[in-house]
């Protein structure tokens, strides 16, 4: 019996646990893609690198209070800190969408156009980012390290195999449950809330209805920047800032929204935990998880991998095209926020 | 003068003119109604005077005032609601998240009044008022469509095609309703394919062909008209 | 000035900034950036086609740019016949399953009705399938990879001249945008968008990956090259005679000798490229293609096959692509698999194309040579303009060797502004399509 015990504590401690972490920070960024989706219609390139630029204003910010000796121990200071890149992020989307969007917009450009210009913004920002604060590696986490240690795990149930989540991860979870709340009471309870979704559900019908364009778009850009830092620095905490990760993640979130359905936020947060764990448990070794399952001379010899780590990005990839193949769009219905 | 005005209406969506010296009318508490074979104008006609067809000519007024230059919205604003043929609902918000969209532009709080009024005129939307109008059977959606433009409060309905793809039992009981608004005393402008049907309810009747005004009369003129009956009604 | 002029005008601009990196920097400084220069708009010609001619949003030039630059090795270097020995026949072996799992499964398609029994069993034989091609290629890798790992550890490539590759490259790319295409095409422009984006990170993570083939991130060094190497120049008396002639440096002199031999290949063949692209833009077929971009459901409606047009434009891109990576990888005279970034080999392809002209080759060329020579000055310039604003600041200022230290990002700065700038001022681009024929 403590053998499945041992086996199903091994596979929360290395595929479930950093996996629902992971997944958290996808869904806070598909979210945001998913939102200039449904109400700008075009796939926003530079959405990776707001998420860099969010993560750079809070560790910047970090640094800061560290300097100052301001912290809320345990916790990170980068938490402290996240206000700062939130009102970054969301004034660097105001300001691309009043610099360079909203002529397109007006104009009636087709989406596509949209698109090409948010890789000049894109690649505009990855310059601004790494000007400011280099290509490198940092580390954006302080504090306390663990919510629950393997040792301690171990102790109180007396199972072989530990269990340890870091403080970070459940951070990430519980700011994102704050989040999505969040952003589905103000879609679905407030009038501005219920004015984007009129919008994105049918644009000619919304205008009739008196609603105002150019405030739709200001909360779109505006949720969307919050929602890039704040997936941004949850990530950073959980793993570590680097400019060039933010724009790789920019294609497991992709595959996040359109595993979805493009344009509806909750498909959004269920695509990223699933692309989040599938990337996970396709890249775990499972011989010690089957030795403790399976009788000892069907022991495996090799290490039960089915791909190796390398091939993380692949495999949100193959998921996309596999969606994009069978369900255009997306396993709830796309294109429009519900 | 009419309440509502539309004068030798002339124009197109940029490319060829579609309507042409085009004169429509609608009164308060009185239904008008716009017929004609198909490619006649009828829909264009009925943007003219919403403001989503730019005039190369003609006037339109409402209550007295020209609102020739103003946009659809600013017309909503003015009193006139607008139900669209397609795409005239919410698909994915519920029938009472329609409704309050119809309401967007007023004072919020001044719309509980309203929807009751539209869930009297329309019971079914009251049953149904938590379920997403995408899941709704066509006559509900047509419901749910007019009573959103209904929350504006319009002094002027106007209706394109309303009865289009709907049963002939729907189609009655969508007349018997319009009936009943026309009863409330706002001046109603329909675009319909069911001439003779419309032309019923209608105190006054349009028939235009290729863009311009053929046979202005009342409904009923209309209807025992030979020479419209055997070109326009079939017989 | 006459339209005839303008664009030889442009061009003649162009060579002048290259002469004068030539008289102000050095000679053979301005020789690699017209080298890459030329590099650069045979990409920008190949994504041209796509985008230009067809209206594709292909953001995956880096996959194709990168397998080009495989055939480099795969063709050059010369065969690791000890791997071959320890690998080859299992290796051989999983070919065989792969080829044999991919026949079941088109059969099982074909035999099959669509449905649920259709799906799995093709979920069914692409698992097993999986499960069974690494019975035979796990240890065929590890084998391979296990021998002499320091200097090979992969099967190593055919041991023919590194020039071949140009083509295999152009072979290789265009086999995998048809493989691509069979997927992608079709989707909305969006998705094609992100499924090519995506399609080229995991070229590179295989390349990056699989040791066997590619070497990884171990890299190959040391290739074939189809020009004389400097040491043997500077050795031969033909070559001391005409530098001493010429009163040049023998040390500089061979290396500017190597780098123009370069450009003369480079140029042939873009020059080839632009004569066929010229001429298939001008054909009734680019008609067709240009009118398919213009108004896809009316094209649809005349009778116009879409997708198979698209995917013909699509493979030709990206065996245009294909040829330049190889040629990349030729002048490096190394395959790093590191290198491929899609900021460099995507979205820099991308700049070139809309400021040059977007369905326009010779706009493509230009947008090429300028886009390049902006990407590889910008640099120094931006270093010098930061030592100019801080000039007033002491030697050791935190603040001036930040800005000093972070300079060379300003070209991406730049090269986003550029993007923007022309596509909201310019956005035909330089070189604008010609219409109306």
């Amino acid at each position: 019996m403590s053998d499945v015990a041992n086996a199903l504590v091994l596979l929360t401690n290395f595929v479930i646990v950093p996996g629902v972490a992971y997944g958290s920070q996808l869904a806070l960024g598909a979210l945001g893609v998913t939102l200039v989706f449904g109400i700008l219609r075009f796939a926003n390139f530079s959405h990776g690198d707001v998420m860099a630029f969010g993560t750079m204003v809070v560790l910047l910010t970090t640094w800061w209070f560290q300097g100052m000796d301001v912290g809320i121990a345990p916790l990170p200071t980068a938490l402290l800190a996240l206000p700062f890149g939130i009102v970054a992020a969301a004034a660097f989307n105001l300001s691309a969408d009043r610099l360079v969007f909203r002529f397109y917009r007006r104009r009636k450009s087709p989406p596509v156009i949209l698109l090409i210009a948010s890789i000049g913004v894109m690649f505009a920002l990855q310059g601004i980012v790494r000007f400011i604060i280099g290509p490198d590696d940092r580390r954006l986490a302080d504090g306390a390290r663990f919510l629950i240690k393997a040792s301690e795990f171990k102790e109180a149930t007396g199972l072989k195999e530990g269990l340890a989540i870091k403080l970070s991860q459940g951070l990430t979870v519980a700011v994102t449950a704050i989040a999505v709340t969040a952003l589905f009471w103000f879609l679905h309870r407030t009038r501005a809330g219920k004015a984007m979704r009129a919008y994105s559900d049918n644009e000619d019908l919304a205008l009739l209805s008196g609603v105002n364009p150019d405030r739709v778009v200001f909360y779109a850009w505006l949720i969307a920047g919050t929602l890039a830092a704040v997936a941004g620095t949850m990530y950073g905490i959980d793993k570590s800032f680097k400019p060039f990760t933010y724009f790789q993640i920019l294609l497991p979130i992709f595959a996040a929204a359109i595993l979805g359905g493009i344009g509806n936020p909750l498909g959004a947060v269920a695509g990223g935990f699933i692309v989040a764990l599938s990337e996970t448990a396709v890249t775990y070794a499972y011989k010690k998880f089957l030795r403790y399952l399976v009788p000892e001379s069907w022991e495996p010899s090799g290490l039960m991998q089915l791909l190796s780590t390398d091939y993380k990005l692949a495999i949100s990839f193959l998921i996309l095209v596999v969606v994009l193949l069978v369900r255009p769009t997306g396993i709830f219905r796309g294109r429009v926020l519900t | 003068m009419s309440f509502l005005a539309g004068a030798g209406m002339t124009g197109g969506y940029g490319g060829p003119d579609i309507i042409r010296g085009c004169t429509i009318e609608a009164e308060p508490g009185r239904v008008a109604v716009i017929v004609g074979p198909n490619g006649a104008g009828k829909s264009t006609a009925m943007k003219a005077i919403f403001g989503m067809v730019q005039l190369r000519e003609g006037t339109v007024e409402l209550d007295g005032e020209d609102i020739t230059r103003l946009s659809p919205q600013e017309r909503v604003r003015k009193g006139m609601g607008f139900v669209p043929q397609e795409r005239n609902v919410f698909t994915t918000m519920t029938v009472q998240e329609n409704l309050e969209m119809g309401a967007y532009i007023r004072e919020a709080g001044a719309a509980a009044d309203t929807m009751a009024q539209v869930f009297d005129l329309f019971p079914i939307l009251k049953e149904r008022r938590r379920q997403i109008a995408g899941e709704l059977s066509g006559g509900q959606r047509q419901q749910v469509a007019i009573g959103r433009a209904l929350m504006t409060e319009p002094r002027l309905l106007m209706l394109d095609e309303p009865t289009a793809g709907v049963s002939p039992v729907v189609m009655d009981d969508l007349f018997d309703r319009i009936l009943e608004i026309r009863a409330t005393g706002i001046a109603i402008l329909m675009v319909e394919q069911n001439a003779a049907q419309a032309l019923s309810i209608a105190d006054r009747g349009y028939v235009l062909v290729t863009g311009e005004n053929r046979y202005t009369d009342t409904g009923e003129a209309l209807l025992s008209d030979p020479e419209v009956r055997r070109s326009f009604l079939g017989g | 000035m006459r339209p005839g002029l303008r664009n030889p005008a442009l061009f003649a601009v162009m060579a002048l900034l290259l002469m004068a990196v030539g008289f102000g920097q050095s000679w053979v400084v301005s020789l690699s950036i017209l080298n890459l220069c030329l590099i650069s708009a045979i990409m920008a010609l190949g994504l041209n086609m796509q985008w230009g001619y067809a209206g594709l949003l292909n953001v995956g030039v880096m996959g194709f740019a990168a397998l080009g630059g495989l055939a480099g090795v795969l063709v050059s270097q010369s065969p690791v016949t000890d791997a071959w020995a320890a690998g080859g026949e299992s290796l051989g072996f999983a070919l065989a399953v792969l080829a044999g799992v991919v026949v079941a499964i088109v059969l099982a398609r074909r035999l099959l009705r669509k449905g649920p029994l259709r799906t799995a069993a093709t979920v069914l034989l692409v698992v097993g399938g999986f499960f069974l091609i690494r019975i035979f290629f796990d240890p065929a890798v590890d084998a391979i990879e296990d021998v002499d790992s320091a200097r090979t550890g992969y099967l190593g490539g055919a041991g023919l001249p590194i020039i071949l590759s140009w083509a295999v490259g152009g072979l290789l790319a265009a086999g995998a945008a048809w493989l691509i295409g069979k997927v992608a095409l079709g989707l909305r422009a969006d998705y094609f968008a992100i499924a090519t984006l995506g399609i080229a990170e995991i070229v590179i993570t295989v390349i990056k990956n699989e040791d066997w083939l590619s070497r990884g991130v171990k890299n190959v060094t040391g290739l074939d090259r189809p020009v004389p190497y400097e040491i043997d120049l500077q050795a031969s008396p033909w070559f001391l005679d005409l530098v001493h002639w010429l009163g040049a440096d023998p040390i500089a002199g061979a290396s500017i000798f190597v780098k123009l031999c370069y450009a003369v290949l480079f140029a042939l063949v873009l020059m080839a490229i632009v004569w066929l692209a010229e001429r298939a833009l001008n054909s009734p077929w680019g008609r067709m293609m240009r009118a398919i971009r213009d108004n896809e459901d009316a094209a649809a409606a005349m009778g116009k096959d879409v997708t198979r047009r698209h995917m013909q434009i699509f493979v030709l891109g990206a065996a245009v692509m294909g040829i330049a990576g190889a040629m990349l990888t030729t002048l490096d005279g190394q395959f790093t698999p590191g290198s491929y970034q899609p900021l460099r080999f995507t979205f820099l392809i991308w700049v070139m194309v809309i400021v040059g002209g977007s369905g326009n080759n010779w706009g493509a060329v230009l947008g090429g040579f300028l886009v390049w020579f902006l990407w590889v000055e910008a640099e120094p310039a931006a270093f010098w303009l930061m030592d100019a604003i801080t000039a007033g600041l002491d030697e050791g200022h935190p603040l001036r060797s930040h800005l000093l230290d972070s300079a060379a990002y300003m070209r991406l700065i730049v090269m986003g502004l550029i993007l923007l700038v022309v596509l909201r001022f310019s956005p035909r681009g330089i070189i604008p399509e010609r219409r109306g024929r």
